[in-house]
């Protein structure tokens, strides 16, 4: 082979030889198997805990790692939509400290029943980002520099809320269950077979609909795989959780969020949309779509997701203070979608990388944490891996475009 | 007098069927730039015309009034025999004139299908978060390429960022053709492109003619020019150039109505302009 193949059918036929290894490793660097890459990171790093320290991988930790990256994962989902557009916001740790400040205050201070105190503080959210989102769209401001100001006025207006008292004790039951709750046995068997035969009847009902309609199938093998794949995750993860105290509604939570933004991104037409805008904005705006709107909409979701990840935050840590949403999770929000291979430049990325890129980093944190290290170690080796998966995504990108003829 | 300017050869080409659309007196300024002069252009159905002419000759502003991206500030515009006023591109594409601009707009990290339908995606149900019709999609985006006969791509869920630049061009022509357009205009489809793929995209403009399709086609390539135009539109300074059929006989002409230099040409516009 010389040069570049010029057509698809080429460069299938280049795709073609060499054994299946090799294909599947090409496939690998060229970022195809973007969740597959992270998933063999992660394996990796367990594998390397588990060696240094045998608690690592026992039903209690891993557990405790679910409950650890349930706020964080929930803020990537956001953070997984702003950077599709292409965009960025610094803000989203300070809105989620804000929101879980505005509950708080709410429920703690004026006697507000739970849902009303969580509703508010998701309402505060979506505010916020319809104000940052509107500003950066209207005046064309970079949404760096708006959700920057904002990093630092949301940060101000939560010290206003908590007032004098600086940490407030959240003690209604309802807020706390909702990373204290832990499903029966057999309820996390039932949800894990329900979601398992929703998935098989998907993707069959899916396939027919192909078959009917005469267009041609990816192989059965790939489909089998991802549906095994899913099953042995579900069933496995719940045997396991099992073995300690069941499944944690804040993980049931965080993966319904994620199922619903994943949904919303490859199903509808406003999740194509997200992905043109981010792909090429100019495009978009020609094909009739409101690049405006779109943008606005994703922040409103964005801080609104924040809000939500800081009342569990805050549900987990049964309090709110001062420098709840602050220190480590905005860079550890956006971190883990970029780990699990969310691109920078916008339009490429999956909200399942939140959950991935979150188990990431909290193994991780939670690894070094049994290890006793101190967070100077932590520190440096999560900036590592995350200057590691970005190279690694610079570098197949790049090849990405080159190989354009 | 714009009419008597033109040459009266253009009108064999297409025999006298009215045209679908008749642009008569177009005028359009910059601050002191008079990038339009006083400019006529006819596009009958089933015709391909092409726009030539110099750099800065007015072709893109000519194609911009007529997409709504830049409306003329004087002349008329007839279409299927009514005046109208094209104002935004939304005017025009209600109309069924559709452009594909030169940067052609694709989204690279998108397939074809979803570049083919972006911003009318099919859908289950007209609401706000319905469910996509991917299987029709996929299906009409399939049959449409059939029928233009684009055949080189290996499948219709490519990521068009991994197409080469014919591919590319007929993707975009195949996506202007989805909404029913009656005229296509092509700025510089083959610019930039390497033989095979030239030759790939003219076919593809001569499948539009035979759709039935008016066709405006800027170039500055003749050999592409005559190889598939009817009629031939010189637009010099701003202003008509006079007009010619596409037969290989003309090439010399069309070549002195672009460069101005008029020796076996009548008496133009062109004439009273400064020698280059
Ligand atoms: N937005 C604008 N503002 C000021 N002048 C303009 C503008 N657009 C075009 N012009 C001027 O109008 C004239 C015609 O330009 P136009 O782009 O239509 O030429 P063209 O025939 O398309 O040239 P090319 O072959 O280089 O694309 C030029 O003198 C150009 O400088
Ligand atoms: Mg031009």
């Amino acid at each position: 082979m010389t040069g570049f193949p010029s057509t698809v059918a080429e460069r299938d036929a280049v795709d073609e030889s060499g054994n299946a290894l090799q294909r599947v490793l090409r496939k690998l660097a060229a970022g195809e198997l973007g969740s597959l890459r992270v998933l063999i990171v992660l394996a990796i790093i367990w594998v390397i805990f588990q060696i240094a320290n045998d608690r690592f991988l026992t039903a209690i930790n891993l557990t405790n790692l679910t409950l650890q990256i349930a706020a964080v994962g929930c803020i990537s989902v956001g953070v997984t939509l702003v950077l599709l557009l292409g965009e960025i916001d610094l803000s989203v740790g300070a809105v989620s400290g804000l929101a879980a400040a505005v509950m708080a205050v709410l429920s703690v201070k004026h006697g507000w029943g739970p849902y009303p105190a969580i509703l508010a503080a998701i309402a505060v959210g979506a505010a916020i980002g319809l104000f940052q989102g509107t500003v950066s769209t209207r005046l064309a401001i970079p949404t760096f520099v708006v959700t920057l100001a904002g990093l630092l006025a949301w940060q101000g207006a939560q010290l206003y809320v908590l007032g004098s008292t600086g940490t407030l004790n959240i003690n209604d039951e309802t807020i706390t269950n909702l990373a204290g709750v832990f499903l029966d046995d057999w309820v996390g068997w039932a949800v894990a077979l329900v979601v398992i035969v929703g998935l098989v009847v998907t993707e069959l009902g899916f396939r027919r609909q192909r078959a009917a309609a005469g267009l041609v199938q990816a192989p059965p093998v790939g489909s089998a795989i991802r549906l095994v794949g899913a099953a042995v995750a579900l069933l496995g993860g719940v045997y396991v959780v099992n073995q300690d105290r069941g499944v944690p509604l804040s993980l049931v939570i965080l993966l319904v969020i994620i199922a619903f933004f994943h949904w919303l991104l490859t199903r509808t037409r406003f999740g194509r949309h997200v992905y043109a805008v981010g792909g090429n904005d100019e495009a978009a705006r020609r094909a009739g779509i409101p690049v405006a709107r779109i943008r606005t909409i994703v922040f409103v979701l964005a801080s609104a997701l924040a809000a939500f990840g800081g009342v569990l935050a805050a549900s987990r840590l049964q309090a709110v203070n001062q420098s709840s949403g602050g220190s480590d999770l905005l860079l550890l929000a956006i971190a883990g979608p970029v780990i699990a291979g969310t691109s920078l430049f916008g339009g490429r990325g999956s909200v399942w990388g939140a959950l991935l890129g979150a188990l990431v980093i909290g193994s991780i944190s939670n690894g070094m944490d049994l290890l006793a290290l101190e967070s100077s170690v932590k520190f440096m080796v999560t900036g590592g891996v995350l200057l590691g998966a970005v190279a690694l995504d610079a570098a197949t990108s790049s090849r990405r475009t080159t190989g354009r003829t | 007098m714009t009419q008597a300017a033109v040459s009266p050869s253009g009108a064999s080409a297409s025999g006298g069927a009215a045209p679908l659309l008749k642009l008569s007196g177009i005028t359009k300024t910059f601050g002191a730039v008079r990038a339009l002069d006083d400019v006529a252009l006819d596009v009958r159905a089933g015709e391909v015309v092409a726009l030539v002419g110099d750099n800065g000759a007015g072709k893109s502003t000519l194609i911009k009034t007529i997409s709504g991206a830049g409306p003329a500030d004087g002349g008329s515009i007839t279409f299927e025999g009514r005046e109208v006023h094209i104002k935004s591109p939304q005017d025009s594409t209600s109309l069924g004139i559709a452009v594909v601009y030169q940067d052609l707009a694709l989204c690279d990290n998108l397939d074809v299908v979803e570049n083919l339908y972006l911003g009318r995606e099919a859908r289950f149900h007209n609401q706000p978060f319905s469910r996509m019709n991917e299987v029709e999609m996929e299906q009409h985006a399939i049959e449409l390429l059939g029928e233009l006969q684009v055949k080189t791509l290996a499948s219709v869920r490519t990521e068009v960022g991994s197409l080469s630049g014919g591919q590319r061009q007929s993707v975009a022509i195949a996506r202007s053709l989805l909404g029913e357009p009656k005229i296509v205009i092509l700025d510089e489809p083959t610019a930039a492109l390497g033989v095979a793929q030239t030759a790939q995209v003219l076919a593809l403009v001569k499948r539009l003619k035979e759709r039935g399709l008016g066709v405006v086609l800027i170039s500055h390539n003749l050999s592409d020019v005559f190889e598939v135009a009817d009629r031939i539109v010189v637009l010099r300074l701003g202003r008509n150039g006079g007009e010619y059929p596409a037969t290989s006989d003309q090439r010399q002409a069309v070549v002195a109505a672009i460069t101005g230099v008029s020796d076996d040409k009548p008496a133009s516009a062109a004439t009273t302009e400064v020698q280059s």
